[in-house]
């Protein structure tokens, strides 16, 4: 019997994806999901944290970059440390890296087009906790939907994700909706516990959605947490 | 005294909307356009005994918030009231 694990769903002024995140994690057996507030001071208890898409703060300044001073994500960034699960969805990808949590940043796509699609997907790594139910190098369908996907970081940095395997998702070659580096769609950090990508897995949940490939992203984590 | 920081996306980040505004220069004939970066300009009133201690108090609201130094380079100007 699976052990009941305590996920929270950051919530931020102008976020907008948190209630499919909270549907999401609430279809995995054995979470127990809650939206915690971003004036919020600790997370202790919690064994994944989910930071999800929207535009919080409207995207003023830079995306993410308001978000990623409020005290919730102080709080994060202690869990984090001590090894909890986060996850970071599109705006959530943004906030991370904003935070410092995940190197790099995202710029706005280079086509300057709002992309709104079902994008196919590579597991570039399957060997992560979000990734380990995935076939590796199998191709898989999460829409994305993002102004500011496109994503960069220093050219010794770039290296340094390649090598160490912290690219988990990249977009089928061909088929990069952003103009990222390396196609990158998803990135994890030194110690594997901390994930940021564009594409939404909590969109892809079911065949009805138009996608079930999502799931094993939340079942991958499932596993690592139990 | 106020403080004027103007933020630029570094020299090497591909700066789409420069791109885009120079294609539009150029279809409204301003040929000699060679190139156009796009930044953003932060004017900050604050109390400060002096200039340099207004500057100081700027770098650092600059490094922890204003600009992402993954990408983007300041330049700072106080003006005294």
């Amino acid at each position: 019997m699976a052990q009941t694990q305590r996920c929270a769903v950051l919530v931020f002024p102008g976020s907008n994806c948190d209630s499919d995140l909270l549907k999401a994690a609430q279809a995995i057996p054995g979470w127990n999901a809650e939206y915690v507030w971003h004036t919020t001071e600790s997370l202790e208890g919690f064994d994944l944290i989910l930071v999800p898409g929207g535009f919080s703060y409207g995207d003023y300044l830079r995306v993410g970059a308001m978000a990623a001073r409020s005290p919730v994500m102080q709080a994060l960034r202690k869990e984090a440390a001590h090894g909890v699960a986060v996850l970071g969805i599109c705006n959530g990808f943004q906030i991370l890296t904003e935070a410092g949590l995940l190197p790099g940043t995202l710029l706005p796509n280079r086509s300057l087009k709002f992309v709104c699609e079902v994008s196919p997907l590579e597991v570039a790594n399957a060997q992560t906790a979000f990734s380990s139910r995935y076939t590796p190098g199998a191709t898989i369908r999460v829409p994305v939907a993002h102004g500011a996907g496109n994503y960069f970081c220093d050219a010794q940095t770039l290296e340094r994700l390649e090598a160490n395997g912290q690219v988990v998702f990249r977009y089928a070659e061909g088929q990069n909706p952003n103009g990222s580096l390396n196609n990158i769609a998803g990135i994890c950090n030194a110690s594997g516990n901390v994930l940021g990508m564009m594409p939404h897995p909590e969109r892809a949940m079911a065949e009805w959605m138009g996608s079930a490939d999502g799931r094993a992203l939340f079942e991958s984590l499932q596993d690592a947490l139990n | 005294m106020k403080g004027v920081v103007t933020v630029m996306l570094k020299q090497d980040v591909l700066d789409v909307q420069g791109q885009a505004i120079q294609r539009s220069l150029h279809s409204l004939g301003f040929d000699t356009v060679q190139k156009v970066r796009i930044g953003k300009s932060v004017e900050v009133d604050l109390n400060a005994t002096s200039p340099a201690e207004a500057e100081a108090q700027l770098r650092g609201m600059c490094e922890k918030l204003l600009v992402n130094g993954v990408i983007e380079d300041y330049r700072l100007q106080v003006l005294e009231n």
